[in-house]
């Protein structure tokens, strides 16, 4: 365009209304500055601490901060569960972008076998969101240098280092130390319920299984926290603060281990378990049971092949034979029976009976035959108990009559949890007429009440209910509960727990306990005990019954031939003992399964545990024999 | 007066090369501000400061040379500038090179350039001269005929997209029609309009990219991880910084790089976490300083094309400080707009002081031709 005007420019005017302009333009500046500031009062003064806050809360995060959990020791002071610092590889699948890739990649790096992988995959079902799942759990020194060299190429794949339990002893004391392992879904519904899921926020396994289960919430201890500051990509830069968690306590078991792995030996192949409790504080000094297996696979996530052997395994390792096993007590409770006839008045220590190997009652014909064929011949009850006579008891029995029977019984524990530190544990079965009715809606019938005479019938108990009832006996109806847990370690010393105990059982007469278990002392000293053979020549004057339990029943006047039976249907062995006669310091059962006689069996494994007990023990063992010195165990 | 008499053999020298002394002194002291400020935001980076150094003493080389450009010959060129880089900006659309989601590089073997900034001045420069040929105030005809001097490369801009500078670009021109004395009733007509013509731009013109921006803008919240992150971790920033701040190199937003573009456009929410409500203070009075050192120039100038050149180029360096601010601390959308002279970063700065060298031919030029 061509604009050719001409036109005189009037400089003031125009330097006038630019000036004007400029300075209207400046006022704006203002206005637009303080409008920032104003914007940035707010922002910094007035809503500081919110946004101080905010601030805070992106760099700051609180983590939790897992307690050590407490040490175990035995009743010398050795250490049945320690803490061992461990190496994991751990996967947060939600962070890695090709899982399968990087399995891949890990399996050629570090040899990963398939199990782990599908190990792997089963638990990232389990996990919640976030969190790492490992893949192999106690790395090597070698996988730990191979991988932190490529770390940078797994993004999402860390090696995770922590204590995790160790159990030196492996199989000797599964069953009663149990084991932990990881926290599962299960474990986390009960730990909210109990409102303890904040203390367990940094914690990997919990107790599963016996004493680490039981005494869980000593073990564990308190959560710790550790304040720390993240960047952006969450990675800790430093801490801020730490409030330390405090450690679990550090428990002292009653069990010898010494005594456990003398049991494991001595049981070897035999299916069975003992158990052997200090007779004077009701304190387990032993519960094996055979076979067992090695906790320490399951810390470190079992794999499900091994597992899975374990569960089909046709011993069944995974039960606890000592507490579950649900045996007929047979003639083990011949003592008790003995005492309860004694102290209801239907026998005293005179009555005498002639065994003639069969036993009948009135207008039935069924015969109840004795486990000598031709009988005992003349008896009392001493003898019978050391004969173990089924004749006297049968009659016996039947006197005494089921109601009363189930109520001395169920006194002295049987039918009933013992309240042992373990949860694993069977109730047994003591029979009575409600209970068959509820359970068969069938009449109690007298033949039912003459089997359970000799502790068949549907008289069930665990070797744990024997011991135990034992140590009544022994203790004169002082009932204690049996306890693994001995008390605590504090500061190198061990803090006793308190003895648990039961009302006592009311004594009528102190006699007939004494003579109960004198003839116990029989069954071992006398030339006619059944426990004679097992305990030739032993120093601490042991007392104790053998017992002999059918599994199935036997036809009428069939014989019992041991050979011919399937194995899963030989005879249990049963023995019950404890010693020294006149002052006892431990009590003993004894459970054998298909292993054939008590005597022949269960006795001389009785024998090496309480040899074995009484080994170190510098004690002055006096043999006394009851009948010379009846007084001496009244005291 | 801002200039010192005091020593007026020192300001003879350096009025003889061009050099305008007040403007220098606030140019220097807001650079050093930025350096330090970079140095905490980019980690402590030495490498950085160094690069940032080497692009200042570029920039304010350009700076001298500009400043030793006849006035006369800036008038004279702004025509040809201005058409060469309008088809420069065609050719930026037609072949330009594509990087960060916007073609705004055009790619000459060597070097790749943004024309779009060659358009910050030549815009104001145009538009100035064009104006300033007719008596002020201009007639309503040349300030329509100013208007599509300023609309032609803002659509073009715009349409690469860079909205920032096309803001920028379109207030440099809108502030010499301001300063050359547009009537108010026209001012008003005119923000009518552009009111309108903001539903069809965000229907048109705008990328979805950028209606996010809007949309996040107006509300944070709505996507804390997303689009709002910036936003809502640059105002934690400011917020969090309080009254005195929590020092320099202490800042835990910027620090462990919760905020993002810590040391180019956010820099801003680093120094006000670092230095508070006080150092923001100080910082905008050095802008204020810089602008008034400006706009004394622009009313010394003798004729009409450098007062309404240099009260632009004084003005868009503001609206550069009113956008960084405001969007990053929650005022406005977020617009790509770096922190004048603080922010790290090479283009922008070069502009920048091309801008200030021409500001300083006015204000030292002047006297000479007075003299003469």
């Amino acid at each position: 365009m061509a604009i050719k005007r001409v036109t005189i420019k009037d400089h003031s005017a125009e330097a006038n209304l630019f000036a004007r302009r400029s300075f209207i333009a400046m006022l704006l500046v203002c206005v637009m500055m303080i409008l920032i500031i104003s914007n940035l009062y707010y922002l910094q003064v007035s809503k500081f601490d919110d946004y101080q806050t905010r601030s805070n809360g992106n760099r700051i995060k609180v983590l939790p901060v897992a307690p050590n959990r407490g040490l175990i020791y035995d009743r010398n002071g050795i250490l049945l569960a320690e803490n061992r610092p461990v190496f994991s590889l751990e996967l947060i699948p939600e962070e890695i972008d090709d899982l399968d890739s990087t399995l891949a990649e890990l399996t050629t790096l570090l040899n990963i076998e398939e199990d782990e992988i599908a190990d792997f995959k089963t638990n990232m079902q389990r996990v919640r969101r976030f969190k790492p799942v490992s893949l192999r759990n106690r790395l090597s020194n070698t996988d730990v240098a191979l991988f932190s060299a490529s770390q940078h190429k797994f993004p999402g794949v860390s090696i995770e280092a922590r204590l995790a339990r160790h159990y030196p002893f492996g199989s000797a004391l599964t069953h009663a130390l149990g084991y932990v392992a990881r926290i599962n879904k299960k474990d986390l519904q009960k730990l909210n319920e109990a409102g303890q899921e904040a203390n367990y926020a940094a914690t990997h396994d919990i107790g599963k299984l016996g004493i680490e289960k039981y005494h869980e919430e000593l073990l564990h201890g308190e959560v710790g926290y550790q304040e720390v500051e993240i960047n952006s990509k969450g990675r800790i830069i430093r801490t801020l603060n730490f409030q330390p968690p405090k450690p679990g306590k550090d428990l002292v078991l009653n069990l010898d281990v010494k005594m456990q792995l003398e049991i494991q030996s001595v049981l070897a192949d035999t299916r069975g378990s003992v158990v052997a409790l200090d007779a004077k504080t009701g304190g387990v000094l032993a519960l094996y049971s055979n076979p067992s297996y090695d906790p320490n696979y399951f810390v470190h996530g079992i794999s499900s092949k091994r597992y899975s052997k374990l569960l089909q395994s046709t011993d069944r390792p995974l039960i606890n034979r000592a507490t579950q096993g649900q045996y007929p007590p047979a003639s083990t409770v011949k003592p008790h029976l003995a005492l309860a006839g004694l102290e209801e008045g239907v026998i005293d220590s005179e009555t005498r009976l002639f065994d003639n190997g069969r036993y009948q009652l009135k207008n039935v014909s069924h015969v109840w035959r004795d486990w000598i064929p031709w009988g005992h011949g003349w008896v009392d009850v001493k003898k019978s108990v050391e004969v173990s006579c089924d004749f006297f008891f049968y009659d016996l029995a039947y006197h005494l009559g089921i109601d009363r029977i189930n109520e001395s019984m169920t006194e002295f524990g049987f039918g009933d949890y013992t309240g042992i530190d373990i949860y694993e544990e069977s109730d047994g079965n003591m029979p009575s007429r409600g209970w068959k009715k509820a359970r068969y809606n069938e009449p109690w019938y007298i033949g039912d009440t003459i089997s359970v005479g000799i502790g068949q019938s549907y008289w069930t108990a665990t070797p744990l209910q024997l011991a135990k009832s034992i140590n009544t006996l022994i203790n004169k109806g002082r009932r204690i509960v049996p306890q693994v847990l001995r008390g605590q370690m504090i500061n190198g010393e061990t803090v006793l727990d308190p003895l648990k105990e039961l009302q006592p059982i009311p004594v009528k007469n102190i006699e007939n306990w004494n003579l109960v278990l004198s003839s116990m002392y029989g069954v071992i000293h006398e030339p006619h005990g059944t426990a004679r053979a097992a305990f030739v020549d032993v120093a601490y004057s042991p007392a104790g019954k053998t017992g002999t339990a059918q599994v199935v029943s036997i036809a009428q006047d069939a014989k019992y031939d041991a050979e011919k039976l399937a194995e899963k249907h030989r005879d249990n062995a049963m023995y019950v003992g404890f010693a020294p006669f006149d002052d006892p310091q431990i009590s003993v059962a004894v459970a054998l399964e298909n292993a054939g006689g008590g005597s022949s069996q269960a006795a001389p494994i009785a024998r090496k545990v309480m040899d074995f007990y009484f080994k170190d023990k510098q004690l002055e063992l006096v043999k006394t024999n009851p009948d010379d010195n009846p007084t001496h165990i009244q005291q | 007066m801002l200039r010192t008499k005091l020593e007026p053999n020192k300001q003879s020298i350096f009025t003889k090369v061009h050099i305008d002394v007040t403007l220098l002194v606030g140019l220097l002291v807001l650079m050093a501000v930025g350096l330090v400020t970079i140095y905490s935001a980019g980690g402590q980076d030495i490498e950085l400061i160094q690069r940032q150094v080497i692009r200042l003493g570029v920039a304010l080389f350009v700076m001298l040379l500009l400043a030793q450009i006849p006035i006369l010959a800036y008038q004279r060129m702004s025509i040809y500038f201005y058409i060469a880089g309008v088809l420069m900006l065609v050719a930026v659309l037609l072949f330009g090179v594509t990087g960060k989601g916007a073609q705004r590089w055009l790619d000459l073997g060597v070097v790749r350039f943004q024309p779009s900034e060659i358009m910050k001045l030549a815009v104001p420069m145009m538009v100035a001269w064009y104006i300033s040929r007719f008596n002020l105030p201009p007639k309503l005809w040349n300030i329509c005929i100013g208007f599509v001097f300023v609309v032609v490369p803002t659509l073009l801009i715009a349409k690469q997209p860079d909205l920032g500078t096309s803001l920028l670009i379109a207030s440099s021109g809108v502030f010499v029609l301001f300063l050359a004395g547009m009537s108010w009733s026209l001012i008003l007509m005119v923000t009518c309009l552009v009111s309108a013509f903001a539903p069809v731009m965000w229907f048109f013109l705008m990328k979805e990219y950028q209606k996010q921006r809007v949309l996040t803008f107006i509300n944070p919240e709505s996507d804390p991880l997303g689009s709002g992150y910036h936003i809502i971790q640059s105002k934690i920033a400011i917020g969090s910084g309080g009254v005195s701040g929590k020092g320099w190199l202490q800042g835990t937003q910027s620090q462990l790089e919760f905020l993002p573009e810590r040391h180019t456009d956010f820099i801003f929410a680093v120094f006000s976490e670092e230095f508070g409500l006080f150092g923001i203070l100080g910082l905008l009075a050095i802008y204020c300083y810089i602008i008034v050192v400006g706009l004394m120039i622009a009313m010394r100038a003798q004729d009409a094309f450098a007062k309404l050149l240099a009260g632009s180029i004084t003005l868009t360096f503001f609206v550069y400080v009113f956008v960084n601010m405001g969007m990053v601390s929650g005022l406005l959308p977020v617009v790509g707009v770096p922190l004048p002279l603080v922010s790290y970063g090479g283009t922008s700065m070069v502009t920048l002081l091309a801008g200030f060298g021409i500001l300083m031919a006015i204000s030292t030029q002047k006297r000479l031709l007075s003299r003469q």
